[in-house]
């Protein structure tokens, strides 16, 4: 008895009219993938210069409900924080991901702050994590899994926030499959987030915070110096 | 589910007559096709990147084969396993026997299709494992035990007062005194009830977007954020898809995301875009211990190299559904299964037989909509001809209709017998018709002039007239 595999791709090739396919056709095929080219890109971000591109990524992630509050350095971030958290009537108490990155803002400025690092838990109401891109196009932030970002931080509290720096804003999403590509090993998982959650289920009348975040917040990070570092762009 | 398509006529005599139905596509009609519209025009290469799609579907199908091996490899390579299902059958059995494994007791589910198309809900529930739908509006039709009426919005068809009934039903700890008449208090109520059943579930299930070869990673769109929540709480996430929905790179599949939003919701980019590869890696925090696929043939192989073949390429955005004026008028039930308006219409008869669906693709006015906003063109009223033609060949229509088709036929393919006989008609009408100057009823078109009376003709038909001007003219 032959297996549900050997059937299902025995079935293709007699559909395709074909056995197999011959060696050379294969490693064409192999060619097309390792190369990975990109098809057409919208020109409304890869045509900007690093300015308008991170214009852009603001004006279209606030058009989708997200906030942003642009600081010059790492030194304002807390304080930000602290701002964004007491405007929006929430406890000075946040989850943060166990991410290097975020050692060199100086926390300590706003010691009333309660910082837990770790994964989500479900009672957790606040978290905070950085990101690997900032994508102009939609405005979207791509944040991938590892040791030192659990996903569980992107979905279950109620507001998220997230750090970007501006030189880690890119035009398209091939540029951001490029940074995941960089690394070392491919992730669980990249999320491309969009907004807060929402949901048009109901009469088609859209409700943010269907089951993910209520809020998405962007501190935005301009300093320069960073921005040299970040990888290129566009 | 069981089919119900075979009773097309009855269906669409309910659902004409259901006020409620006809409310909720009131509201559907302008919404979607007036958002699509939108985000269409602010994307000036919208066009060509449909005819990209399109192309990396048909090269994808072409091989597909080779994709689907070098996707198996890789989703083995990144620790996951593939489970091939030659149809639903081995597809909920594959599901059933994980779920076992782990000794599941609830399973999460974000919203999939093809969890519909094989009945999956059913089989755990009578199995033992309880399936709780997480998307809100999977969820609502889930409390109803009714099929989904939109391939994106499955509850498109209630008014809120319909789900406020339904969380009154269900939710026993819910104060009767509790006021439910917004729609913000039903998304919050679905959203306290939701939340322990996604921390308590021991598997969760998602469909899948695309399938990517060059990574074995699969995607997962939302705008709820339900589909990252199943998929990342459990201790195990199954993804259930079925093989065409496999691309090339993540570069093919970033040009069918950039139509897909656009075409769906008219938004420039859903909520969640959701890439994921394996199981959690082993420094990870959280993320499932097991990832498993479920690869769903169920007849799409059969439909590779023919006439359908076009139909491989949906992306089941439902902007066909959303912009076909017979679903607007009718409702996604009356379609009788899983799949409904013009992608139902072609799909249906392929996976349930033309014998129990051959009513879909005559439920269309061929006004060619469903295929000019389709994202990759697909040739959806050509693909309805053709299920016509076989449902003739093979004599499933009825008598009378088809002595009808053939006498019209054998009229209409002899231009000269044609012309001479609607010259004879026109003339006879319009001498019947000169007092009028209309029909308040015809014989044998009494449906029509029910509701409009029939112009009577000027009492010449076009072909004479034009052969005169022609002679006059001196051509």
């Amino acid at each position: 008895m032959s297996t549900a595999r050997e059937d299902i791709l025995g079935k293709i090739r007699v559909a395709l009219q074909r056995g197999a396919l011959l060696p050379e056709a294969g490693a064409r095929l192999a060619e097309r993938v390792a190369a990975h080219r990109r098809n057409l890109i919208p020109a409304r971000a890869a045509a900007l210069d690093r300015t308008a591109r991170i214009d852009l990524f603001v004006a279209m992630a606030e058009e989708v409900q997200t906030t942003v509050a642009r600081v010059a350095a790492n030194a304002a971030v807390p304080e930000e924080v602290a701002r964004y958290l007491a405007a929006e009537n929430l406890p000075a108490e946040l989850v943060m991901a166990p991410d290097p990155g975020l050692d060199a803002i100086p926390w300590d400025r706003r010691p009333l702050l309660a910082i837990r690092r770790g994964r989500a838990e479900p009672g957790d109401a606040v978290s905070l994590t950085q990101c690997l891109a900032g994508i102009a196009e939609t405005g979207t932030l791509m944040l991938v899994s590892g040791d030192e970002t659990p996903t569980t931080l992107n979905f279950l509290p109620d507001t998220h926030i997230v750090v970007l720096r501006a030189g880690q804003i890119v035009a398209s999403y091939e540029d951001g499959w490029d940074l995941v590509r960089a690394a070392e090993a491919w992730p669980r998982t990249v999320n491309l987030i969009t907004g807060p959650s929402r949901t048009g289920d109901i009469e088609q009348k859209i409700q943010l915070g269907a089951h993910g975040p209520r809020r998405l917040h962007i501190v935005l990070i301009e300093n320069r110096e960073i921005a040299a570092n970040a990888p290129p762009a566009g | 589910m069981e089919p119900t398509s075979h009773s097309f006529p009855e269906n669409v005599r309910v659902g004409l007559a259901d006020p409620v139905l006809q409310r909720a596509l009131g509201l559907a009609r302008t919404g979607f096709p007036l958002r699509r519209q939108q985000a269409i025009e602010r994307l000036p290469e919208f066009e060509a990147l449909r005819e990209e799609g399109r192309q990396i579907k048909d090269h994808t199908l072409a091989h597909l084969d080779f994709y689907l091996e070098l996707y198996e490899k890789n989703v083995v390579a990144s620790g996951g396993e593939v489970h091939w299902a030659r149809n639903a059958a081995e597809a909920r059995e594959a599901v059933l026997g994980i779920c076992r494994s782990a000794g599941a007791r609830i399973v999460t589910k974000g919203k999939s299709m093809v969890a519909e198309e094989i009945a999956l809900n059913d089989h755990l529930e009578r199995n033992g494992v309880t399936p709780v739908e997480t998307d809100l509006g999977e969820y609502i039709i889930q409390l109803r035990h009714e099929p989904p009426s939109h391939i994106i919005a499955p509850a498109i068809h209630l008014m809120k007062e319909q789900v406020a009934d339904a969380f009154r039903a269900a939710h026993t700890g819910l104060d009767p005194d509790r006021v439910l008449t917004e729609v913000r208090t039903l998304c919050e109520e679905a959203r306290t009830v939701l939340r322990p059943q996604f921390l308590a579930a021991d598997v969760g299930i998602t469909g899948a977007n695309f399938l990517i070869a060059e990574t074995g990673s699969s995607i997962i769109v939302t705008n709820e954020g339900n589909g990252d929540l199943t998929q990342t709480l459990p201790r195990i996430h199954i993804v259930v898809a079925s093989l065409e929905k496999i691309v090339p790179t993540l570069e093919d599949a970033t040009t069918l995301l950039r139509l897909l939003a656009r075409s769906a919701t008219g938004q420039e980019f859903s909520s969640y875009t959701t890439i994921s590869t394996g199981p959690r890696r082993p420094g990870d925090l959280d993320g499932p211990e097991e990832y498993h696929v479920v690869l769903l043939d169920n007849g799409r192989s059969e439909l590779l190299g023919g006439e359908f073949q076009d139909m491989l390429r949906c992306l089941r955005c439902a902007a066909c559904l959303n912009h076909c004026p017979v679903y607007a008028a009718v409702g996604g039930h009356a379609y009788g299964w899983v799949y409904p308006g013009p992608m139902g219409a072609v799909l249906t008869p392929a996976l349930v037989g033309l014998g129990e669906a051959g009513h879909l693709p005559n439920a269309s006015t061929f006004c060619g909509r469903c295929e000019a906003v389709c994202p990759v063109k697909i040739p959806l009223p050509k693909m309805m001809r053709h299920w016509r033609e076989r449902e003739f060949a093979q004599r499933l229509s009825p008598p009378v209709y088809r002595t009808g088709l053939r006498l019209w036929a054998a009229v209409a393919t002899r231009p000269e017998l044609y012309h001479r006989m609607v010259e004879v008609k026109a003339r006879l009408l319009g001498w019947l018709g000169k007092t009028h100057g209309r029909f308040r009823s015809m014989p044998l078109a009494s449906g029509w002039t029910l509701g409009r009376d029939m112009p009577a003709p000027e009492g010449r038909s076009f072909h004479s007239l034009w052969a005169e001007r022609q002679r006059r003219s001196g051509r």
